[in-house]
């Protein structure tokens, strides 16, 4: 019968199952060793440089140097973190509901198409430094300008993946959605939304990082009039009072947190598409 | 170079019918299949579609499709036959004539409500739901809860042999597999019509032939009428009760051939001497429809 060679197959992947090669020791330990190693010696090899050239401080500080000032200056850098972080995720937060919202506003006709998309591209392609100052001009108050600044950069790849994505669905998928008298909301539902889901985790791994970036630059472009405010400021403040040390790990801290959002996004981006898409499937031959 | 052709070939055919050809030897059972014996499923009334970049794919085509017949479209590519397929669908508006549903309950679109199922040559399936979920959609979209159809969904799973790969994602499935999932998806509402537009083409000779006979006996089961576009004789010849042999440039049906129902056709059918003789009669009246167009262009 016909399904029985269908079943036998499935059956001997089910029931006979070779041993899987399972991924040696080895190999598990390369993989987290190499990275670990090599940020090591880097370390190590800046820690090296600093004490035969004998370089002082506030040249270039040691290691050692940025991770007691990281200590000592926690309680004026933990709220300059605690401030970008949430400049950083609100901006995303906005990014991500305008720039899905707009994307599905578009591809429901050409001409609102034709009439919204120049906006968002003359928005995208403007440089954020050039407007940064505009904006603190004119927005209430330093952080919403700050606020508008990021949501801007993190908004374009988010509305740009997510109309790609909302337009590359499979025409047949959509024929059958029509056979069946869907309705265009459930044809977004259950057919559009999910079939962009790729693209807009993509969108989200690129704003997520550049919403981070954003903030920075726009608090760098409002410099003293953001008095009290992220750790870009306090990047600045170090620089003027020379205090290299704190700089780096005002720097750490930057780092560390784009290194958090990016395997955060990516993390998202794994969990929803592990069942079914090929970006996230590993590949056996 | 189409727009100069089809005027000329509208000329030379236009006193032309289409050949009636009549295999059944033994008729006992194929009342259903009579011409002129009750009201169509189906009927297109003198369909004709011109493509927006002046392609003509099909001309005055008229076709009569009764309750439980399993019909063959057959002809070479770009003879119209998937054009056909959708238009009956509602996939594509005709730019002549009419498509008829005088069986079914017709809703706001001028379709038969919830009455066709569609079999795409690709699987077509939402690779983000599991066989289940894509089983499920067409009810679904009707608003049904999954609770108060789960039966329905599982039994038809069942009946196409896949009830143990209802948590299965699409990607684990083979092509064969995955095409049984559209198929069960057709199904799952119950049509009084299903459309299938070649829909094993891609799929290997032996996955093939099971697949035909799995058509086969959910057609006999369900008692659904069957609209089979093909390019295979063989393939045609040995599930129809009918073959519409067309022509391409324009496209449009050159022949109509009554075969015996497919009542018992299995592996013994395959090898059987009447089975040859219906690809002989088949294949020819296909050659006719070819050598036709190469005499007009030669």
């Amino acid at each position: 019968m016909a399904e029985a060679a269908d079943k036998t197959v499935a059956a001997e992947t089910e029931e006979e199952r070779p041993a899987p090669p399972a991924t040696p020791l080895s190999e598990r330990l390369l993989r987290i060793g190499v990275p670990v190693g090599m940020f090591a010696a880097a370390i190590l090899a800046w820690h090296l440089y600093i004490v035969v050239n004998e370089v002082p401080h506030y040249i270039l500080p040691s290691p050692g140097a940025v991770a007691t000032s990281l200590w000592n200056d926690w309680s004026t850098l933990a709220p300059a973190l605690l401030v970008t972080l949430r400049i950083t995720f609100t901006a995303l937060a906005l990014a991500l509901i305008g720039g899905v919202g707009l994307a599905i506003i578009l591809v429901q006709s050409r001409w609102i198409e034709l009439a919204l998309f120049p906006f968002a591209v003359i928005l995208q392609v403007t440089p954020i430094v050039a407007i940064a100052p505009l904006l603190l001009i004119y927005a209430p108050d330093t952080q919403s300008a700050l606020l508008i600044c990021a949501f801007l950069v993190a908004f374009f790849p988010i509305l740009s993946n997510m109309v790609q994505g909302l337009k590359s669905v499979d025409h047949n998928l959509l024929n059958l959605f029509d056979l069946y008298g869907a309705t265009r909301w459930q044809t977004l539902l259950h057919l559009k939304l999910p079939a962009s889901l790729p693209y807009f985790m993509a969108g989200l791994r690129i704003g997520g990082g550049l919403a981070l970036i954003a903030a920075v630059v726009a608090e760098f472009a409002a410099g003293s009039a953001g008095a009290g405010s992220g750790l870009a400021f306090r990047l600045l403040e170090s620089q003027y009072r020379l205090n290299i040390p704190r700089m780096f790990a005002a720097l750490v801290l930057l780092t560390a947190t784009g290194v958090a959002i990016f395997g955060l996004t990516s993390l998202i981006s794994w969990l929803s598409l592990r069942r079914w898409h090929e970006s996230a499937l590993r590949r056996e031959n | 170079m189409h727009l100069a052709a089809a005027p000329s070939c509208r000329r030379t055919h236009s006193n032309e019918r289409p050949v009636l050809l009549n295999l059944a030897v033994e008729t006992n059972d194929s009342s259903a299949t009579a011409p002129g014996s009750g009201r169509s499923v189906v009927s297109m009334d003198g369909v004709s579609k011109v493509f927006s970049n002046g392609t003509v794919a099909l001309t005055d085509m008229s076709v009569d499709v009764r309750p439980g017949e399993f019909v063959s479209l057959l002809g070479p590519s770009g003879c119209g036959k998937s054009t056909a397929l959708r238009i009956i669908a509602g996939l594509g508006e005709p730019s002549a004539g009419s498509v008829n549903w005088p069986l079914s309950r017709i809703n706001a679109r001028g379709l038969p409500e919830g009455d066709v199922g569609f079999v795409f040559q690709e699987p077509t399936l939402m690779p983000w739901q599991t066989v289940f979920g894509n089983v499920y959609l067409p009810l679904k979209l009707r608003g049904q809860s999954k609770s108060a159809v789960r039966k329905q969904v599982m039994d038809m799973l069942a009946l196409v042999g896949l009830a143990d790969f209802a948590d299965a994602y699409p990607r684990e499935l083979s092509g064969g597999m995955k095409m049984r999932v559209s198929i069960a998806r057709a199904l799952v509402t119950r049509p009084k019509l299903l459309l299938l537009d070649e829909p094993f083409a891609a799929l290997d000779e032996i996955t093939r032939q099971k697949l035909n006979d799995d058509v086969l006996m959910l057609w006999r089961q369900s008692g659904v009428t069957v609209i089979f576009v093909t390019h295979s004789v063989y393939e045609s010849a040995y599930l129809s009760s009918r073959v519409l042999v067309m022509k391409a440039r324009p496209g449009r049906v050159c022949a109509d051939i009554a075969l015996d129902p497919p009542r018992e056709r299995d592996e013994s059918y395959r090898i059987s001497e009447k089975y040859r003789q219906t690809c002989e009669l088949v294949s020819d009246a296909l050659r006719d429809a070819m050598n036709e167009r190469r005499l007009q262009h030669g």
